[in-house]
């Protein structure tokens, strides 16, 4: 068979014959790969959301909403529930770190006590802000956010007059790191303030029990 | 040119990184470590089988003034089958190779194959060439960053050699990367002028 000419009909030809081949394979490997990936994403969200919530029994993902951050941002709030009582929220926030948008998964138990979290994705560089997956986690000085309550304020690094150490030569991802939680919490607070008509508008402690422990001063 | 000396020519003669000094990015940005490396040698090394040989079948019916966006379609066609199939199967290292994979679309070695080589010659040729320079791209990777990895955190293959505090940070990140790359390629002129 001699090569085909550089004529207009055969480079229509041959260019539309590729791209139908094309087409056809990948529609075939995404057919078979389609139920593995939506499997993994969705495991991987699922592991996320236990890692960071107190012990649930509902489907956190299936009564996924959505909040409003008072930047403006949409974040995915996953409800935890055991039996009918509300245990906790898992929320998906961001920030801009040093190299990007660091995506985190934050858990709140009922009291507003930050219960664990996860960094789902990051840019932030090797060996430095990277190190915020286990810095945050470490109980060394003042470290350490897991088990914090967020009723006493919003966290900031001690640099800034807060209370929470940063990663060593990573201020910036810490700050980032600590404003994504604060966003979370303040845009779950808000919507809980605003769904409880027997609030105060004043009042920010969204939780039944802060309100008994005289929260509202 | 026997099949076996293609093959060699790909791994030595004509490495793609210590050689040619080809496709500079993937082979930069993904050799943090020694599993990051292989994999993405690995991942270009299927696309490269694939595309050559693909390529070398179908050559007759691609006219000539059309042949760089039918070799673009078929590259990118498989490299789209390996990041699906790792996506699915190999969530954590497709998490950490991330925006590399759809990349491999332009890296210059896949093409540059299949315009100098696949385009010119016959099915078993091409796929020797394939299997020869992606074995050389995986192997320069895996070194790369074996060394990257070892130098940088203590680690060989996530094994810890040495407590990691006593690792320089310099390797993890870019200027590592150049550093190192520069003595392989020192290292690899040498033994090749020697031969």
């Amino acid at each position: 068979m001699k090569k085909l000419k550089s004529t207009l009909p055969n480079m229509f030809f041959s260019l539309t014959l590729i791209c139908i081949v094309a087409a056809a394979i990948l529609a075939s490997v995404n057919e078979i790969t389609a139920g593995p990936i939506a499997s993994t994403k969705q495991a991987a969200l699922e592991a996320a959301i236990k890692a960071v919530t107190p012990k649930y029994d509902n489907n956190p993902v299936q009564e996924a909403t959505s909040i409003v951050a008072a930047d403006g941002d949409s974040l995915m709030l996953y409800p935890a529930k055991l039996g009918d009582s509300f245990v906790g929220v898992a929320i998906e926030t961001r920030a801009i770190g040093y190299g990007g948008e660091m995506t985190i998964l934050v858990g709140f138990d009922g009291n507003g006590t930050l219960v664990n979290y996860s960094i789902l994705q990051h840019a932030e560089t090797p060996g430095l802000g990277a190190r915020a997956e286990k810095w945050f986690r470490t109980d060394k000085n003042k470290q350490r956010v897991i088990g914090r309550s967020m009723k006493k304020g919003t966290l900031t690094v001690t640099k800034d007059g807060g209370d929470v150490d940063a990663i060593t030569a990573a201020t910036i991802t810490s700050r980032a790191f600590l404003k994504a939680i604060n966003k979370a919490y303040n845009a779950y607070a808000k919507r809980e303030a605003d769904a409880d008509s027997g609030a105060t508008l004043q009042e920010t402690n969204i939780f039944s029990s802060a309100r008994k422990e005289g929260g509202i001063k | 040119m026997s099949n076996l000396k293609i093959l060699i020519n790909g791994i030595v003669k004509e490495n793609p990184t210590f050689v040619l000094m080809l496709g500079m990015c993937p082979t930069l940005g993904t050799t943090s470590s020694a599993l990051n490396g292989m994999a993405m040698g690995l991942a270009t090394l299927f696309v490269l089988v694939c595309s050559n040989m693909a390529i070398s079948l179908f050559k007759k019916l691609i006219p000539d003034a059309v042949r760089i966006p039918s070799f673009i379609v078929i590259i990118a066609t498989f490299v789209t089958v390996v990041q699906m199939v790792m996506q699915g199967y190999f969530p954590e290292l497709y998490k950490s190779l991330g925006l590399f994979i759809p990349l491999i679309v332009v890296n210059c070695i896949v093409l540059g194959r299949a315009e100098s080589f696949a385009a010119k010659n016959g099915v078993i040729p091409s796929f020797f060439d394939g299997l020869g320079i992606g074995l050389g791209f995986t192997l320069a990777l895996t070194l790369l960053g074996s060394l990257r990895e070892l130098l940088g955190t203590g680690k060989f293959f996530s094994l810890s050699v040495y407590p990691d505090q006593y690792g320089s940070l310099l390797f993890v990140l870019a200027p590592g990367a150049f550093i190192v790359l520069g003595y392989l390629v020192a290292v690899m002129n040498k033994l090749i002028k020697s031969n």
